[in-house]
């Protein structure tokens, strides 16, 4: 099978005004005839559903948690880029669009990019018709901050809490259509399998939560916007919850999976304090705009109090090796620096994993004042952590899994390769690269729910005329027994082991030899040691209670079971894509100076693997990377 | 350190609850009130027992989904922090520690330290956003907010929904909840056009669900995670008194019903 990424022809400025134009219309007294799937209510999930009822679809939104207001959208601190050039620095479309494909290390798709840089306009323009109160100047006109990876400030920000904001606007859009009975919301409810008929995606398969009933939905169309799969590595910034459930089962079915090996690691987190550590909590990549980054000199001074160690046995290490942009390097840069110094032995805090994130020079220029009002919410939380006070001594900071780049593969509409199957947000591989930039996570989410995934599914609905079928058809119920009998097995085992320990175990296996550096010899002792792990979990987890009730043991137990399948792909395609590139960073392949190698001859394409089947190796497909617009330089940050 | 906790047990809402006690071994000062759950958790699995069902997402003070009453207090009555954001260099080694869902006849216990706050996404449906479709806005810069109203809206809108204020209350009013949205959005211009019928709406919605009336003691400000403040109460009952006066205009015959 050939991947067809359906890039509309012409010029790159014209694609999405000509294919918007070309797309067929779905007519207004039509629409209601149409049922769409939403799965997660994320931003992206959250502005689809909301934006399709609007436009007269049906809509069907499910999310896991107990209310469409706490996907992890939520939590995401710092801001949103929008092409704006309201601070008049010389930002535009094609700026925004550059700085991105740059970020990414060249290893996304021009087109879609450049659309995400043209919406980005129109995004800032909803949210604050919504009410999001984003940080204002004091003449009333919106406040811009400046982050990793741009020498522009376009980033968008309220507080400290960015995404809680543009979440509960896309919360309110979508309450405003559940409130209006356009858009039905089945909370606590997860989706367990994607339902194909003649090789279209046709429902899905959910359980609920509370009562553990399994059922079926029908639908002309299947969105899925449930994000990311971080937490495959167990400790990242993600939320207890966020899983690959929804995308590796769709892969199952059909939708191929593209460059798993992506994930971004950020930079600036709190260091892991001990085995008891359930997840990591990461401090705003704003805070790099007046922190300093550094580490002793020399090893001997690590245990010093900071302060003690006098300015010239600091190494400003970010500083020194990119000057032009300093402490506001990309994230996969700043992430594999601090690595090193902490490899050299020159990190610390306990266990030596730590970097000093230095405000004692923007005190002594700016005041406390004005540090407190910037950062004052990401201070107190630090505080709250880890007991210190980071006004009178620097905050000690690691990296960590964040992010990931690499998702379902999805063509220019954002449909996968199961049609009618529709990817959004962090759940898709689209815009990102091998790398994204800071910001750029709630512009695409917003970017495909809001402006871009309204038009193309209407043109699916158009153009193909889906046929209805009823959830009584054979294959809603063979779905329903798949997924009754996944759970009998997982709660029959009853082994010696809890699901968390298979979960860490994995997770450290993944962080130790798939992580911030990979090597080949690391990668083939996952390629062992996980296939191992997973026969383990299914003769030896323990689960407990029943599946007719609520029971949040075997709702972990299904995702650390797709997990441990999850994870052989990452492994595996960071095995195969023998160069370095963002946050894929393959020690075999760096210059000699330690930065990224890339091999634009053998791997300027997507990874995209087709699922063959349990015990067989999954399929390779190649999507070509053709840059119309930009050369491919190498990234460069000095 | 060790901890002596009793957590309440209830199988299902129609079944009564209980406190069962266990024992926190070797728990380090530097986990969260959360991580050292997970550990009692992982010792009832590993002895064949139900581990407690609460609720918890990010684990970061942000989502709103933790939800417990430490000590009698929703959240642990640490200034400005959620369950989750608790760290046990806050307890003394040895100490008893109650832990209880939220207690509100508007939330009604789904299992353990789970409880059900649809009611307040019922309260959002019913007034808490503008009315704008996608594709509709105008440019962002052309309707300016003063820096200071656009702070005190963020004050407000800084609520994140965990319910804090009701599980605090004597009468279990949600004043607090529904004042901090009603606040957000009628202090912006984006807010204005549909100001009266949102602030109506919602107080409705709010008393249908069964929260309590409002006292002014304070108890909910005490301990809101997010630091909402009483003001936006006064701020939503001027509103809410204005929109009465004003009164809701009749539809004409012409105009039909609904």
């Amino acid at each position: 099978m050939s991947l067809d990424a359906k890039i509309p022809s012409g010029p790159l400025a014209q694609k999405w005004d000509k294919h918007r134009f070309n797309m067929k219309l779905v007519n207004p007294a039509n629409k209601r005839k149409f049922e769409i799937i939403v799965v997660g209510t994320g931003l992206a999930g959250a502005s689809a559903a909301a934006s399709l009822a609007e436009l007269g679809y049906q809509v069907k939104s499910f999310c896991f948690q107990d209310s469409p207001r706490r996907a992890h959208s939520i939590a995401a601190q710092g801001g949103i880029n929008a092409a704006k050039n309201y601070p008049n620095d010389g930002d535009s479309v094609y700026r925004l669009f550059y700085d991105t494909v740059k970020g990414g290390d060249f290893r996304a798709r021009e087109a879609n990019v450049y659309r995400l840089a043209q919406v980005s306009v129109n995004i800032i323009d909803q949210c604050v018709a919504q009410g999001v109160p984003f940080a204002r100047e004091y003449g009333g006109t919106l406040a811009n901050r400046s982050f990793g990876g741009a020498q522009v400030s376009r980033t968008f920000y309220a507080r400290g809490q960015t995404g809680q904001q543009l979440l509960l606007g896309a919360y309110s859009a979508l309450s405003r259509q559940i409130g209006l009975g356009n858009v039905r919301m089945f909370p606590r409810t997860e989706l367990l399998d994607v339902v194909v008929v003649d090789g279209q995606a046709k429902g899905i398969v959910v359980r609920n939560l509370v009562t553990g009933e399994i059922s079926s939905h029908a639908g002309d169309a299947v969105v899925l916007a449930t994000g990311g799969y971080g937490n495959v590595f167990f400790l990242s910034t993600n939320a207890k919850g966020c899983n690959v459930t929804a995308t590796w089962r769709a892969c199952k079915k059909g939708a191929f999976f593209a460059n798993p090996c992506y994930t971004q690691i950020h930079p600036t987190c709190i260091p892991v304090s001990g085995d008891h550590q359930s997840k990591l909590t990461l401090m705003s990549e704003s805070l790099r705009n007046d922190g300093r980054v550094w580490v002793p000199k020399r090893k001997e001074d690590c245990g010093k109090p900071p302060a003690s160690i006098p300015e010239a046995d600091r190494d400003y290490y970010l500083e020194r090796k990119y000057p032009s942009f300093g402490n506001l390097a990309p994230r996969d840069i700043s992430s594999r620096a601090a690595k090193e110094v902490c490899d050299e032995g020159r990190g610390v805090g306990p266990g030596g994993r730590g970097v000093y994130l230095d405000f004692a020079d923007s005190i002594k220029r700016l005041g406390e004042g004005t540090i407190r009002e910037r950062y004052g919410n990401l201070f107190e939380m630090y505080e709250r952590i880890t007991g210190e006070n980071a006004y009178r001594q620097p905050m000690r900071i690691y990296p960590a899994v964040h992010y990931a780049m690499g998702g379902t593969w999805v063509d220019y509409n954002l449909m996968s390769t199961l049609p009618g199957l529709f990817v959004i947000g962090e759940a898709n591989f689209s815009d990102h690269g091998a790398n994204r930039l800071g910001a750029s996570a709630l512009m695409q989410g917003l970017g495909d729910g809001y402006f871009i995934l309204p038009y193309t599914i209407g043109h699916y609905f158009a153009s193909t005329r889906p046929a209805k079928v009823p959830t009584s058809h054979a294959e809603f119920k063979k779905a329903e027994e798949t997924v009754k009998a996944l759970t009998q097995r997982l709660l029959g085992i009853n082994g010696r082991r809890s699901v968390v320990s298979f979960h860490k175990e994995l997770g450290k296996l993944m962080w130790e030899n798939c992580g911030m550096a990979r090597r080949r010899q690391s990668l083939e002792t996952n390629l062992k040691r996980i296939p191992e792990l997973r026969e383990e979990f299914w003769k030896n987890v323990k689960v407990t209670g029943s599946g007719a009730e609520l029971n949040q043991d075997l709702e972990l137990a299904g995702r650390v079971a797709d997990f441990l399948e999850f994870a052989e792909l990452l492994c595996l395609d960071a095995l195969h894509r023998e160069e370095s590139c963002g946050g894929h960073f393959r020690v075999e392949y760096q210059t000699e100076d330690g930065e990224a190698k890339r091999d634009d001859a053998n791997f300027a394409y997507v990874a995209a693997w087709e699922y063959k089947g349990p015990d067989r190796k999954p399929e390779l497909h190649k999507e070509p990377l053709v840059y119309e617009e930009v050369h491919m330089a190498t990234r460069s940050y000095k | 350190m060790n901890l002596t906790l009793k957590i309440w047990r209830q199988k299902h809402p129609a079944i009564p609850g209980f406190f069962e006690t266990h024992e926190a071994k070797d728990v380090s000062p530097d986990m969260s009130f959360l991580e050292m759950l997970d550990v009692v958790n992982e010792q009832l699995i590993s002895e064949g027992k139900e581990p407690f069902a609460f609720d918890s997402d990010c684990r970061e003070g942000i989502c709103g989904t933790c939800s417990l009453v430490i000590n009698g207090v929703p959240h642990g009555g640490h200034k400005g922090t959620t369950a989750c954001q608790l760290h046990l260099r806050h307890f003394q080694d040895g100490q008893t520690i109650t832990v209880e869902p939220w207690r509100a006849r508007a939330f009604p216990v789904v299992k353990d330290l789970i409880v059900d706050r649809s009611a307040f996404d019922r309260i959002i449906q019913a007034g808490g956003f503008v009315s704008v479709n996608t594709g509709n806005a105008p440019e962002a810069n052309s309707i300016p907010v003063s820096k200071e109203i656009a702070d005190l809206a963020m004050d407000a809108a800084a609520c994140i929904g965990c319910g804090a204020c009701v599980a605090a209350c004597k009468n279990a009013s949600a004043m607090l909840f529904v004042a901090a949205k009603v606040s957000h959005l009628n202090y912006l211009p984006q807010g204005k056009a549909e100001k009266d019928r949102r602030v109506r709406n919602m107080v409705a919605k709010m008393d249908e669900e069964g929260f309590g009336n409002c006292t002014v003691t304070g108890s909910c400000e005490a301990v809101c995670p997010k630091e909402v403040r009483l003001e936006f109460i006064a701020k939503m009952n001027r509103d809410y008194g204005a929109a009465l006066l004003k009164g809701e205009r009749k539809k004409t015959a012409a105009e039909g019903v609904g």
